[in-house]
């Protein structure tokens, strides 16, 4: 990587001529001048309750905690917060599960050999970060800050980031884009010219049609969506779904489509035919505000209802149904680009048809239609040091992977592919369960994890990337610390919001920000972080006319509904090429992609063999709540089960609630078995598991083996060229009997 | 209660809720989620229903209650007093709605529609969680204008009205087009 050539090697190697002397200057005691705790006043029963901001998906809803003799004892949504308005789904109120989960990491370990026999032994946290420093320093000083790569996921990683920049590493991949939400970032940024956020901008409070391809709300329980779902049906808006599992939200629809799965785009052309070929669209929206119309109305010209029809399985009269409903109910109709959007190769494409179909009908920043939040300004003290051009560096090789995102600079897979070729000497992982992440599936990613020379990893729980690194780190739960502001976000009210401790950490766990400065002192590097946690955010806060006591009251600092509607007349000035939306992309063109979305057939499953589907389970986010006893105390949340269409059982002699293994077209046999649901709720073609079931580690008594993994059953990928996410719907499974 | 299952996902936050309002111990629970659906593949319905002890008016476990410790509050809904109750679990057998289960300490329990919170004016656990707002607590002794307007022109049942002990849960039922 040339950037390090700008970065003065000299100034490093004083730097580094200092390693280590900063051990006796390290652990300076924490906030004396502010109270430790989180705190704001007291509640029902003279309970102190403690407004931060929930961990337990990325939605980060506002969370009141409830102490009483210096346990949290229960949880409840901030009232205060934007995210939650009082409310919370079951893994807010099921935080209680991960703080008191009896099988937490409690003490730094360090990976030993003894008699040929690897085991982990106890450390002190001074001697654990020595090592990590000494060892991260050792690769960087022989290979350079490219072989250093940092793999993350959560809101506490913003800290052992600042660390990194202080001797020049950005390698980051953040493989929630890769596995989740890249494709809907990105095709936003190409179609309107800025990125989608969390939550999405669809104005879903005013929608009168929604239409939802494979999207799960009610089963991924995004709060303050689910709040504006059922706003929508009290109101009486309709919903549509596309989807090969009458899911929950089919359950509530209008017209439930069973799509053949993997056919989507066609189905999106055949929505667009019927709103071009009937004159339905909005004729001077688009002349005034989209480009490319043209060269759109040539792509799917010939997609007729009829012909749709017999690619999707879907009756050409529901597909006209559909598109005349949605364009009559325009402008407060929407398309719903969903969340976890990496199905196949083409989730790029995919996800800018869905943006094309709401172009079409005009409801750009129109109520009920697509809408564009506002974020908090947020004032920032200068940063420590300046920032070199190299930390807006991006090594990802696909031309339209996130350019805009310093946390995201690479793939996941292309640092484990990087790992396995030897580019990668030094992993650092953050929170992410490697082996049961969908990258490139679990056996390449247990490859990658022995090849590299030093891995370290930061967890709560002793989840199975643990069992791979040479020094686990236990960082506290989200409940035990403070982290930076959540002030990042677009949304109808712009907002900043606090994470505060609720308690002190537990065991010898310790929070992400005095992990993250330990290392950095041991570097001898100094002043890279303020002198407490603390100091900071009041430092900031203070500059946005708050204070550090002032937010801890209510968790959220919160600016009135901004106007997000445009106004007649006015031009978009978006920042695409052209300034309009693209309905045909000029920058895929120019890379030589396809401007325009077209449909690919996906490979069809081999005779007796399913597609498997994926999904969550409400109370669940895949690995994070694994072992939550509190959560999994529900006889729904026990264990995962095989979804089995009625038919496709019957061929396969299965019962409902047999247990079988899963066999896949790779012959990857499902080390645990699950149980079958046999259901009309699904196609004959696919089967449907939840993810994050299946855990083989042991020191996960909670979640070892129950139900079966998803991902090891994942043994292809597709990726897709454009943006470089992870499609794993090509995988097929077939059922093995109880012998 | 006023259960409005057309907005009711069965996320299972009000079980969750209310297992940590109340302590509920590990393995019971006072209130749960029943997901029923009907038809055949592709011509299905769904209902989500989050479903606890009815309060009944003409409460079949308070008149089996042989030591009177299942009584009826006054303000209407069915208690029970843990030092009266011996867990003999006539009033497990006598309920038809399956809203009890004895507690490991050996006596009848069910949800007792957070008597401590709403004494100090607050909702009970469950309304107060709910992402989607199905949960709606009215006071059928004095109910306002609004409750009546949830109802209003829907499809409303209670369950098992025919065993003739008044319910006091109404269900809005999910089968309503949109707009009822």
């Amino acid at each position: 990587m040339d950037h390090w050539q700008n970065f003065s090697r000299r100034d490093f190697i004083k730097i580094s001529s200092l390693f280590l002397a900063g051990s006796a200057a390290m652990s300076g005691s924490a906030g004396q001048a502010f109270s430790r705790l989180g705190q704001s006043g007291s509640g029902e029963n003279g309970d102190r309750i403690v407004h931060s901001f929930c961990e337990h998906c990325f939605w980060r809803c506002g969370i009141a905690a409830h102490v009483r003799d210096g346990k949290v004892y229960k949880i409840t949504g901030s009232e205060h917060h934007p995210l939650s308005q009082g409310k919370l789904c079951p893994r807010g109120t099921g935080g209680i599960g991960l703080l008191y989960d009896p099988d937490r990491l409690r003490h730094p370990l360090i990976r030993e050999t003894k008699g040929g026999k690897q085991y982990y032994r106890k450390a002190s946290w001074d001697e654990a970060t020595g090592v990590v420093a000494e060892k991260l320093y050792g690769i960087h000083e022989k290979y350079g800050p490219g072989a250093i790569a940092m793999l993350h996921h959560g809101f506490g990683v913003s800290f052992f980031k600042q660390m990194f920049s202080q001797i020049g590493v950005n390698k980051f991949s953040k493989p929630s884009f890769d596995l989740c939400c890249g494709p809907a970032r990105q095709a936003s940024v190409l179609t309107y010219g800025y990125p989608s956020g969390t939550p999405e901008g669809f104005d879903m409070k005013n929608s009168k049609y929604m239409i939802f391809f494979g999207t799960h709300f009610g089963e991924n329980m995004h709060n303050t969506a689910v709040q504006e779902i059922s706003d929508g049906i009290r109101r009486g808006a309709k919903i549509v779904v596309f989807d090969p599992r009458f899911s929950t939200i089919a359950g509530k629809a209008e017209h439930w489509l069973p799509i053949k799965p993997g056919t989507d785009i066609a189905m999106m052309q055949g929505l667009m035919h019927v709103l071009i070929s009937e004159n339905l669209y909005d004729r001077s929206f688009v002349q005034q505000h989209t480009v490319g119309f043209g060269e759109l109305w040539d792509s799917v010209r010939k997609m007729t209802p009829e012909k749709v029809a017999e690619i999707t399985e879907i009756p050409a009269e529901a597909i006209r149904t559909v598109a005349r409903e949605f364009a009559f109910n325009a402008p407060a109709a929407l398309v719903h680009s969903g969340r976890r959007t990496n199905w196949y190769g083409d989730a790029l494409q995919r996800i800018r048809a869905i943006h094309i179909l709401n172009a079409l009908v005009g409801n750009f920043k129109m109520p009920g239609g697509v809408i564009d939040y506002e974020k908090f300004s947020l004032k920032k003290p200068p940063a420590g040091h300046a920032h070199p051009p190299y930390e807006r560096d991006v090594y990802s090789r696909y031309p339209f992977f996130a350019q805009d995102e310093p946390s995201n600079s690479i793939a996941s897979h292309e640092v484990i592919q990087q790992a396995i070729s030897g580019e990668i000497k030094a992993l650092m992982v953050y929170g992410v369960n490697l082996p049961e992440t969908m990258t490139l599936g679990r056996k390449t990613a247990i490859e990658a994890l022995q090849k590299v020379d030093f891995m370290v990893a930061v967890d709560v729980l002793p989840a199975e990337v643990t069992g791979y690194a040479d020094v686990v780190l236990p960082e506290c739960t989200y409940l035990e610390r403070y982290d930076a502001l959540d002030a990042g976000r677009k949304y109808r009210t712009p907002f900043v919001a606090l994470r505060q401790p609720a308690v002190e950490p537990m065991y010898d766990s310790k929070p992400g920000n005095q992990i993250a400065k330990m290392i950095t002192d041991k570097w001898g590097i100094h002043g890279a972080f303020p002198a407490t946690v603390e100091e900071g955010l009041d430092k900031t806060l203070r500059l946005n006319g708050s204070s550090l006591e002032e937010i801890k009251k209510t968790g959220v600092i919160v600016r009135p509904e901004s106007d997000l509607y445009r106004k007649a007349g006015q031009p978009l000035n978006l920042k695409t090429p052209s300034g309009k939306i693209e309905l045909a992309s000029s920058l895929l063109r120019k890379a030589g992609f396809d401007a325009v979305p077209h449909y690919t057939p996906q490979p069809e499953a081999p005779e007796g063999y399913y597609r498997m589907l994926t999904g969550r389970k409400p109370m669940l986010t895949f690995g994070r709540t694994a072992n939550n006893r509190f959560l999994g105390d529900v006889a729904t949340a026990k264990e995962n089960e095989v979804w089995v269409n009625a038919e496709t059982a019957a061929r396969h002699s299965l019962k409902n609630e047999e247990y079988v293994h899963l066999k896949n077209q790779a012959g990857v046999v499902s080390e645990f078995p699950v149980k079958v649901k046999v259901t009309q709720r699904i196609r004959p073609d696919a089967v449907f598991m939840v993810h994050g079931f299946g855990h083989t580690a042991a020191k996960m008594t909670w979640a070892y083996k129950r139900g079966a993994s998803h991902n090891q059953l994942i043994s292809r990928t597709d990726i897709d060229p454009a943006i470089g996410s992870v499609g794993f719907q090509n995988n097929f499974v077939t059922f093995i009997k109880e012998a | 209660m006023v259960i409005d299952t057309r907005v009711c996902v069965g996320c299972s936050a009000c079980v969750y809720a209310c297992k940590s309002e109340n302590a509920v111990p590990e393995g019971y629970c006072r209130d749960w989620v029943v997901q029923e659906t009907k038809g055949n593949f592709p011509n299905l319905s769904m209902e989500n229903r989050s479903e606890r002890c009815q309060h009944c008016e003409n409460a079949p476990c308070v008149t089996y209650c042989p030591t009177r410790a299942s009584h009826y509050a006054e303000d209407g809904t069915v208690q029970i007093n843990r030092s009266l109750c011996t867990g003999c679990k006539a009033c497990l057998a006598a309920c038809p709605y399956d809203a009890r289960f004895v507690h490991p300490d050996g006596f009848a329990d069910k949800c007792s529609l957070c008597h401590h919170r709403i004494e100090q004016g607050l909702k009970t656990a469950c309304v107060s969680v709910c992402p989607t707002g199905s949960l709606n607590l009215v006071d059928f002794n004095d109910p306002d204008e609004e409750a009546q307007k949830l109802m209003a022109g829907k499809v409303v049942y209670r369950q098992k009205e025919h065993s003739g002990t008044g319910p006091s849960l109404f269900w809005i039922s999910a089968s309503n087009k949109p707009g009822a």
